[in-house]
């Protein structure tokens, strides 16, 4: 009796997992799969559930990154390349130098240092817009990749310096005193011992600063209006605001480009994101 | 260190000890970081403040002086001129829905990754990824497009369950339905953090507690109410105040459904509000009043967060 019990609540739960399962990939899959099919299968009412070859097609791709009537992709590409790339790069050097000073030094206003980086996280970005918008306009940079990426980067800078931070904690002060003991000089010892052990943390950091700048949305919008200027999640914007009815066959071909490499960097370093909130979270 | 048993007198270690005798090398590691925070984000915030005390339009834009006009940007917005308090009272409401929903949602599934076997749970943890990994704009696009008027699958399966028409029936117009579908895109996307987040906080609870409970007769929920619950008591708390303070910041799915086709003076929320304040209709000034008070109220929730993020660092 208990045993049937039992197996019936494992079929229960059995279920209630698929469809958790269901509910979550469903709409990356309908993402994908409305971005292969043709414009007649889209809007058909018979509903396609996948890109049978007799109808699978790249068009959406072609119309998405070729088509006339929307801002132009590739410069698209272009710009938010390289604000994203320029970001990761600064906010890590600088992320990394600040984080160094703040773990293997002690001097006096250290405290209120990352207190101020820990609440600076706390204001938001959507509250600035105006007045960023307002100094980066006084600098003659509005519409170009330098204004956005100095945003950019102090909106990822104390993310970047608070993980480090942690990372660079967790390498033992004792490793490179030893090295000092056996003759190295300080940053020699740092360079030849710490470095090495930091190389993941550095790499899982730059991801999330990766991401975050290859998202943001609502700074772009305001900072980058003219077509030209525009990054991907701008330009995926377009399609939405056609005065025509949406394509959506290459809307969705377009939000797949956009979220491949988003997706693709996430999935490596998701194992780090919920480590730091449960270690020491539990009373035990 | 000091309690090695080779703990031999170590007067080169005492010698690196010491406070650095370089007093200023660490201000001039953290120099570019004071630079860039000092500019990008100090001078920004400074400048809100004193935008908001300013008349400031799109005449002002262009060169005419701003003009300076008191706490007259404050009254106009706290006086409901601009449907300020129904923004805010929205975007609270909106928040307490979205956290409830996402929290409880997330621990139910945490609960059910523990319950099932190795297999499933990797299925679960698959779609969960997916959606936590896929960008706040694609999803909003691709739930536009699950709900579209014309040819979304929703309407479509609808029309075959039910037998009525539904192709044109649109969702977004109505604003009752907008914030349901607001509500699946931002719960879609916050359950699986929450969701890990509280199942790695679970498995870390000592198997022979929970088992010395059930031989003493505790049922399952019980052992959840009185054992599991507050084993993870403080991660709740950090999740709860995190998911307030993302669910006030929404902008991007507020902002792209209404471009799918919202209608936007119904369903402002305070970001968003702020933009079309500001950007869209070029009131600047009031936007940095609203601006300004957006903050604080944002400074003050996530208060308890940094307090007690400041107590577990030891510092």
């Amino acid at each position: 009796m208990i045993k049937i019990r039992k197996r019936l609540a494992d079929t229960g739960f059995g279920v209630l997992a698929l469809i958790v399962f269901a509910f979550s990939a469903f709409p990356v899959y309908w993402m994908v799969n409305t971005s292969f099919l043709p414009n007649n299968r889209i809007r058909g009412e018979a509903l396609a559930f996948f890109p049978t070859p007799d109808v699978f097609t790249l068009n959406n791709y072609r119309s998405a990154m070729f088509g006339q009537e929307r801002a132009p992709f590739p410069p698209a590409v272009l710009n938010s390349i390289s604000v994203t790339f320029l970001t990761l790069v600064i906010a890590l050097v600088v992320g990394f130098v600040a984080s160094l000073a703040l773990t293997r030094f002690q001097f006096k206003g250290r405290r209120t240092f990352i207190v101020l980086i820990l609440v600076v996280q706390m204001i938001p970005g959507e509250a600035m817009i105006v007045s960023m918008f307002r100094i980066i306009d006084g600098w003659q940079l509005l519409n170009t990749i330098i204004g956005l990426t100095l945003v950019y980067t102090a909106g990822v800078l104390p993310f970047t310096i608070w993980t480090l931070r942690g990372f660079v904690n967790g390498v033992p002060k004792e490793l490179e005193e030893a090295a000092m003991i056996d003759g190295c000089s300080r940053a020699g010892a740092f360079w030849r011992v710490t470095f090495p052990l930091l190389a993941p943390g550095l790499v899982a950091t730059g991801v999330f600063a990766f991401i975050q700048a290859w998202n943001e949305f609502v700074t772009a919008l305001v900072i980058m209006q003219r077509p030209e200027a525009m990054t991907l999640p701008l330009w995926l914007r377009t399609f939405l605001q056609a005065t025509q009815a949406t394509n959506w066959g290459a809307v969705m071909a377009a939000s797949v480009l956009i979220a491949i490499p988003a997706v693709v960097f996430f999935l490596i370093v998701q194992g780090r994101m919920t480590g730091g909130l449960v270690s020491g979270a539990v009373k035990g | 260190m000091s309690t090695t048993l080779l703990d031999s007198p170590a007067p080169p270690r005492q010698e690196i000890r010491q406070p650095s005798r370089k007093p200023f090398l660490p201000w001039l590691l953290l120099s570019a970081t004071m630079v860039i925070l000092g500019v990008m984000t100090g001078y920004p915030v400074l400048r809100l403040f004193v935008m908001s005390f300013q008349e400031y339009e799109r005449a002002q834009l262009m060169g005419l002086p701003a003009e300076w006009v008191g706490f007259d940007n404050y009254a106009t917005v706290l006086t409901d001129v601009e449907g300020f308090w129904t923004v805010l009272a929205r975007s609270f409401a909106l928040m307490v829905v979205l956290v409830v929903i996402t929290i409880v949602l997330g621990m139910l599934v945490a609960l059910l990754m523990i319950r099932i076997g190795k297999g499933m749970r990797l299925l679960v943890s698959v779609g969960l990824l997916l959606a936590w990994a896929m960008p706040s704009l694609s999803a909003t696009t691709v739930w536009g497009w699950v709900f579209d008027t014309q040819y979304g699958v929703v309407n479509n399966v609808l029309t075959a369950i039910t037998g009525d028409r539904w192709f044109g029936y649109s969702w977004l117009i109505n604003p009752l339905s907008f914030y349901l579908i607001l509500t699946c895109i931002v719960v879609w996307g916050a359950v699986p953090f929450v969701a890990f987040t509280l199942y790695a906080g679970l498995t870390q609870i000592p198997e022979e507690v929970m088992e010395a409970a059930q031989l003493d007769g505790a049922s399952a929920f019980q052992r959840f109410r009185l054992i599991q619950v507050p084993y993870v008591r403080s991660i709740i708390t950090v999740l709860v105040i995190l998911s307030m303070i993302w669910d006030l910041k929404l902008f991007t799915q507020v902002f792209v459904l209404q471009d799918i086709g919202g209608d936007r003076e119904l369903t402002n929320t305070i970001g968003v509000y702020i933009y079309q304040t500001g950007m869209a209709q070029g009131h600047y000034g009031l936007a940095s009043a609203i601006g300004v008070i957006f903050v604080v109220v944002m400074l003050a929730i996530s208060y308890p967060y940094v307090r007690r993020t400041l107590r577990e660092e030891e510092l």
